[in-house]
C-alpha cells in the first residue's frame, strides 16, 4: 500500500469520488487526500471532507452528499459502489481497501446528488407485492398463530433484509429497459408466504410477483446472494417463489 | 367542519404506531420523516421487548413489571401511566406477533423470553438480536398497507422545521423542508404527533443514528413547549468505541449469560482466553451478587467507570472491559445473538464467539424529553402530541433495557386516538385558521435558510458539532460535578457565539445536507444547554444522574420533575411533584433482593 512507498510521510487515505451536483448534471471525479487514523471507514472519510472540503490539489469544493443513518449496517441507507463493489459505506473499512479508493453512487437508481440515490422503486415494489400480513386491526385479538422454531429459523434471516438495493445493483436483469423488481422483493414474498397468516394470502402476492418486472425475469445470474450484506439466501428465495408462481399458474390453467 | 387532518412527524416505532391508529380511525394521516421510515433509528434496538407474560412459570406479573420499571427508574416517573403501559405490554406482544414478527420460539411454537437488566424474570421477547429492526419492519409493513389503501401519505425526505402556532396559541400545522429541493413549505393539520426520537448527536458520538439530533424537540421548546427531565441521560454500559459511532453491544449478551470482567492484574498481557478464572475479576457479579451482570444500566456503567478510572483496572490500562460470551455454546449464540456478534466481527475483525469483546460505556438514550401530560401524550400546546423517546414520561431517572420498544408502541398507540379525538372536537379546522400564521412561519424559516446560505464566516459546522459532543461527553454523562457543569455551560454558550460565524461551504439549493445540518446544530446547542442546566441544578444522585458531591437520592428536595421552558432566549427551570400514588418510594439497591 501507499505506506510502503512513502515511509517518511504521515499515512494518507486517497479517495476518488464521483460527484454530481444534481440529477441532470454531468458527473465529475474529485480526489481527496485525508490523514489516516486507525479503524477508519468510508463514513469517517466523508465527514473529514465535510469538515474541510478541499480536494487533493487544494481546490475548494462542497461537502459530499450521501445517505447514512445507523452506521452499523442495519438501516440500509449508505449503500454505494466502493472500488466497484456494491456495499455499505459504514462497514467498508479503509485498511481493507486498495487505494486510491473509488467511490461512486449505485448505478441502477437515479442519482439525487453525489452518492445519494433514490431507491423509492424498491418501496413501491414492496407495495406492489403486498409485503405485509393483513391483520384485522390493532385491537386486542389475542396471540398470533404458533410458529414452529424450524419455520422461525428459516424466516428470520429473510426478515433481516435492509432494502439497501445492493442485490438490484449487481443484477444484470435490473436495468433501464427492464423493471425487474429484484431479489430482495421476492425474498420478502417468500417470507410472508411462509407465515401462517400470510400464507392465506399467498396467491395475491404470487400474482403480483408475475408479469412485468416479475419473477420470470430472473436469469439466475446469482450475483445477488454474493452482494447481500446480510447473507440472505436470495437465490433460494428466487427459486422458491419461481416454484410457487409456476405451481399457481399451472393450477390456474388446470382448473380453468 | 371538514374532516380532520393529522400529521405525524417521525417514522420510528412510535410514529408508525400512531399513524396506524389514526388511519384505523379513518382519518387521513400525513407522515413526515427525514429518512425512508424503514431506515429509522428503531432498527438499532437489539435485545428485545418486555411484557410480563409469565411464559416460564416464574410467577411474573404486570404489577412486578411495573414495580421493576418504577424502581429501576429510581421513582422519578409519574406512576399511573407506567402502570397502564405494563398492563398493556402483553397485548402489544400479541399484536406484534399477529403482524408477523419473527420472534424466537420455544419447542412448543410459543414465544421465547429471555432475561434482561433490572429484573429477575424472563420477561423479554426477542427476535434474534435485531428485535427493534423486526418490530419496526412489522409496523412499516402495516403502514405501507394503509398507504396502499389510501389512508396514509408519506413525506419521506422532509425535515420538520417548526410548528405553525396561531395567535390563540393553538397548533395548526407544521413548516417543513424538502431535503432534495430545499423547498420550505407549511402543511395545515388539526393535530400533530411528534415521534422524533433520541438526541444522541448532542453528545457527538453515541449509539444513536445520524438523524437522532433532538432538533425537532429543541425547535418546539423554542416555540413554547416544555421539556422535562432533560438531565437524565442513559449511558449504556457496553458499546464498541468507534470514531464515527459507538456501536451498541446489547444487554441481551448478558441476558443470555455473557459475563463482564477484567484481569485482576491490569498489566496482564496474556490473551484473554488464557487468563485462568481465579485471575479474572467479575466485578459486577462480586459487587451485585443478586443481579450480577444484569444490574440496571446506570449501575453497570458506573461500575465500569469505577474499574477503569478509580481502580485502574481497565484492560491493558485502556478504557475497556471484557464482555465475554465465549463460554456459551456456538449454536445458542448464532440462534439468539447473531445480529450483534456480526457487528462486532465486521467492525473489529475479531470473532466474539472465540475472543471476549472489548467494550466501554456510551451515550445511548434520553429519559428526558418533551413534557406530556400523564393522560394522553398531549403537550403544553393544544394540538401537539408527543410519543416515543422524544417525550419523558415512562422511564424516570433510568430506563430498564427492553422497556423502550414497549413505551414507543404504547405511547404512539395512545397519541393516535387522542389526536383524533382532539381534532374531531375542534370548532375551527386548520384549513379555516388564519393564513397569517402559516405565511409568517414560512417566511421566518426561509429567512433562516437565506441567512445561513449567504453568510461567509470562518467556522465549520462539523467542527462545532464535534466540540459540543466532547464537552457534553466529558462533563454531562456519567459523573457530574457542579464546577465542571458550569464550565460546560460556558463553553456551550461560546459555541453558540461561534455558531453565528459558520460557513456552509455549500450555497447550492439542491440536496444541501450541510444547510440542514447547520440548522440542526443550532437546535442541538440549545438542547445541550437544557441538559447541562438541568444537571447543574439537580443537587442529588438519582438513577443515571450521579453527582459525587451529592451521592444520595434526596426525595425531600428532589422527588420532582424538571420542566424547562424557553423564555426571552434563555432557559427557565421549574419543578413539579411526581405522582407516586401507586408505589411508595424506597431505597434502590441491587446488591440484595429489593
Amino acid at each position: 500500500m501507499s505506506e510502503a512507498k512513502q515511509p517518511k510521510q504521515p499515512k494518507q487515505v486517497l479517495l476518488r469520488i464521483k460527484r454530481q451536483h444534481a440529477p441532470k448534471e454531468k458527473p465529475v471525479w474529485e480526489e481527496f487526500a485525508l490523514s489516516w487514523r486507525p479503524a477508519m471507514n468510508i463514513i469517517i472519510c466523508l465527514r473529514d471532507i465535510a469538515e474541510n472540503p478541499v480536494t487533493r490539489d487544494g481546490k475548494k469544493t462542497t461537502p459530499v452528499a450521501y445517505d447514512s443513518n445507523c452506521l452499523e449496517e442495519v438501516c440500509g441507507s449508505c449503500a454505494m459502489l466502493i472500488n466497484g463493489q456494491a456495499r455499505m459505506a459504514c462497514s467498508a473499512l479503509i485498511d481493507q481497501l486498495d487505494q486510491p479508493i473509488r467511490i461512486e453512487p449505485l448505478s441502477k437508481f437515479p442519482v439525487v446528488r453525489d452518492l445519494a440515490v433514490d431507491r423509492q422503486f424498491m418501496f413501491e415494489s414492496l407495495k406492489r407485492v403486498k409485503a405485509w400480513i393483513p391483520i384485522d386491526g390493532t385491537y386486542n385479538l389475542g396471540a398470533g398463530p404458533r410458529v414452529a422454531p424450524e419455520v422461525q429459523e428459516k424466516a428470520y434471516p429473510l426478515s433481516r433484509c435492509i432494502t439497501c438495493g445492493n442485490c438490484l445493483e449487481v443484477c444484470p436483469q435490473v436495468n433501464h429497459h427492464n423493471p425487474f423488481m429484484g431479489a430482495a422483493i421476492f425474498s420478502q414474498v417468500r417470507l410472508f408466504n411462509m407465515h401462517p397468516t400470510g400464507a392465506m394470502h399467498a396467491k395475491e402476492r404470487l400474482r403480483a410477483s408475475m408479469g412485468h418486472g416479475g419473477i420470470e425475469d430472473c436469469a439466475n445470474a446469482q450475483n445477488c446472494v454474493v452482494a447481500c450484506p446480510k447473507q440472505i439466501p436470495l437465490t433460494e428465495s428466487l427459486a422458491e417463489i419461481n416454484r410457487q408462481a409456476w405451481k399457481q399458474s399451472l393450477l390456474g390453467w388446470l382448473v380453468g | 367542519m371538514s374532516a380532520p387532518k393529522i400529521i405525524v412527524v417521525g417514522g420510528g416505532l412510535a410514529g408508525l404506531m400512531a399513524t396506524i391508529r389514526v388511519a384505523e380511525a379513518g382519518i387521513p394521516v400525513e407522515l413526515f420523516s427525514i429518512v425512508p421510515v424503514k431506515r429509522s433509528h428503531s432498527v438499532c434496538a437489539q435485545g428485545g421487548i418486555n411484557a410480563a407474560k409469565n411464559q416460564k412459570g416464574e410467577g411474573d406479573t404486570t404489577q412486578k413489571h411495573f414495580d421493576d420499571t418504577i424502581y429501576g427508574g429510581d421513582f422519578l416517573a409519574n406512576q399511573p401511566l407506567v402502570k397502564r403501559m405494563c398492563e398493556a405490554a402483553p397485548g402489544i406482544i400479541d399484536l406484534l406477533d399477529r403482524m408477523g414478527v419473527m420472534f424466537n420460539r420455544t419447542p412448543e411454537g410459543l414465544l421465547d423470553y429471555r432475561r434482561f437488566g433490572g429484573t429477575l424474570y424472563h420477561r423479554t421477547a426477542f427476535a434474534g438480536a435485531t428485535t427493534g429492526q423486526q418490530l419496526l419492519y412489522a409496523l412499516d409493513e402495516q403502514v405501507r398497507r394503509h398507504e396502499f389503501e389510501g389512508h396514509v401519505t408519506k413525506r419521506e425526505g422532509w425535515t420538520f422545521l417548526s410548528a405553525v402556532i396561531d395567535e390563540s396559541r393553538v397548533c395548526r400545522g407544521i413548516c417543513a423542508m424538502d431535503l432534495r429541493s430545499m423547498e420550505v413549505k407549511t402543511f395545515p393539520a388539526d393535530a400533530v404527533i411528534f415521534c422524533t426520537g433520541g438526541i444522541g448527536a448532542i453528545f457527538g458520538r453515541s449509539t444513536n443514528s445520524v438523524v437522532c439530533t433532538g432538533s425537532a424537540q429543541s425547535a418546539l421548546l423554542q416555540q413554547g413547549i416544555d421539556y422535562a427531565n432533560g438531565e437524565f441521560i442513559q449511558v449504556h454500559p457496553t458499546a464498541i468505541p468507534g470514531e464515527d459511532k459507538l456501536r451498541l453491544m446489547s444487554e441481551s449478551a448478558r441476558g443470555e449469560g455473557g459475563r463482564v470482567w477484567v484481569p485482576r492484574n491490569p498489566s496482564d498481557t496474556r490473551r484473554a482466553k488464557s487468563i485462568p478464572e481465579p485471575e479474572r475479576f467479575y466485578f459486577l457479579e462480586e459487587w451485585y451478587p443478586k443481579y450480577g451482570n444484569l444490574v440496571p444500566r446506570d449501575i453497570a456503567t458506573r461500575a465500569i467507570h469505577r474499574i477503569v478510572y478509580q481502580e485502574k483496572l481497565g484492560i491493558g490500562g485502556q478504557a475497556a472491559v471484557y464482555l465475554d460470551v465465549t463460554h456459551i455454546p456456538r449454536e445458542t449464540l448464532d440462534r439468539k445473538l447473531e445480529g450483534i456478534l456480526e457487528i462486532y466481527q465486521k467492525f473489529l475483525g475479531v470473532d466474539p464467539r472465540n475472543e471476549p469483546m472489548k467494550v466501554f460505556p456510551a451515550m445511548h438514550y434520553t429519559m428526558g424529553g418533551i413534557w406530556v401530560n400523564g393522560e394522553d401524550q398531549a403537550t403544553t400546546v393544544p394540538g401537539i402530541y408527543a410519543a416515543g423517546e422524544c417525550e419523558y414520561q415512562y422511564h424516570g431517572a433510568n430506563r430498564l433495557g427492553a422497556n423502550s420498544l414497549v413505551s414507543c408502541i404504547f405511547g404512539g398507540g395512545i397519541a393516535g386516538p387522542a389526536a383524533v379525538a382532539y381534532a374531531q372536537g375542534l370548532r375551527k379546522s386548520a384549513d379555516a385558521a388564519s393564513c397569517s400564521a402559516f405565511a409568517s412561519e414560512e417566511k421566518r424559516q426561509k429567512e433562516k435558510n437565506q441567512a445561513l446560505l449567504s453568510q461567509h464566516g470562518t467556522e465549520n459546522p462539523i467542527t462545532i458539532w464535534k466540540e459540543m459532543g466532547e464537552i457534553m461527553t466529558e462533563h454531562v454523562t456519567v459523573t457530574r460535578i457542579n464546577k465542571n457543569l458550569e464550565t460546560a455551560y460556558g463553553l456551550l454558550t461560546d459555541l453558540r457565539v461561534r455558531y453565528r460565524k459558520i460557513n456552509l461551504s455549500d450555497s447550492t439549493q439542491w440536496s444541501n445536507q450541510t444547510l440542514n445540518f447547520a440548522r440542526e446544530l443550532e437546535n442541538m446547542l440549545i438542547l445541550a444547554l437544557v441538559i447541562t442546566k438541568g444537571a447543574f441544578s439537580r443537587n442529588e444522585s438519582r438513577g443515571a444522574h450521579y453527582k459525587p458531591e451529592f451521592p444520595e437520592r434526596d426525595d425531600a428536595n428532589w422527588l420532582k420533575t424538571t420542566r424547562a421552558s424557553w423564555v426571552d432566549n434563555d432557559i427557565q427551570l421549574r419543578y413539579e411533584p411526581v405522582d407516586i400514588s401507586q408505589i411508595a418510594p424506597r431505597p434502590r439497591r441491587y446488591d440484595a433482593a429489593k
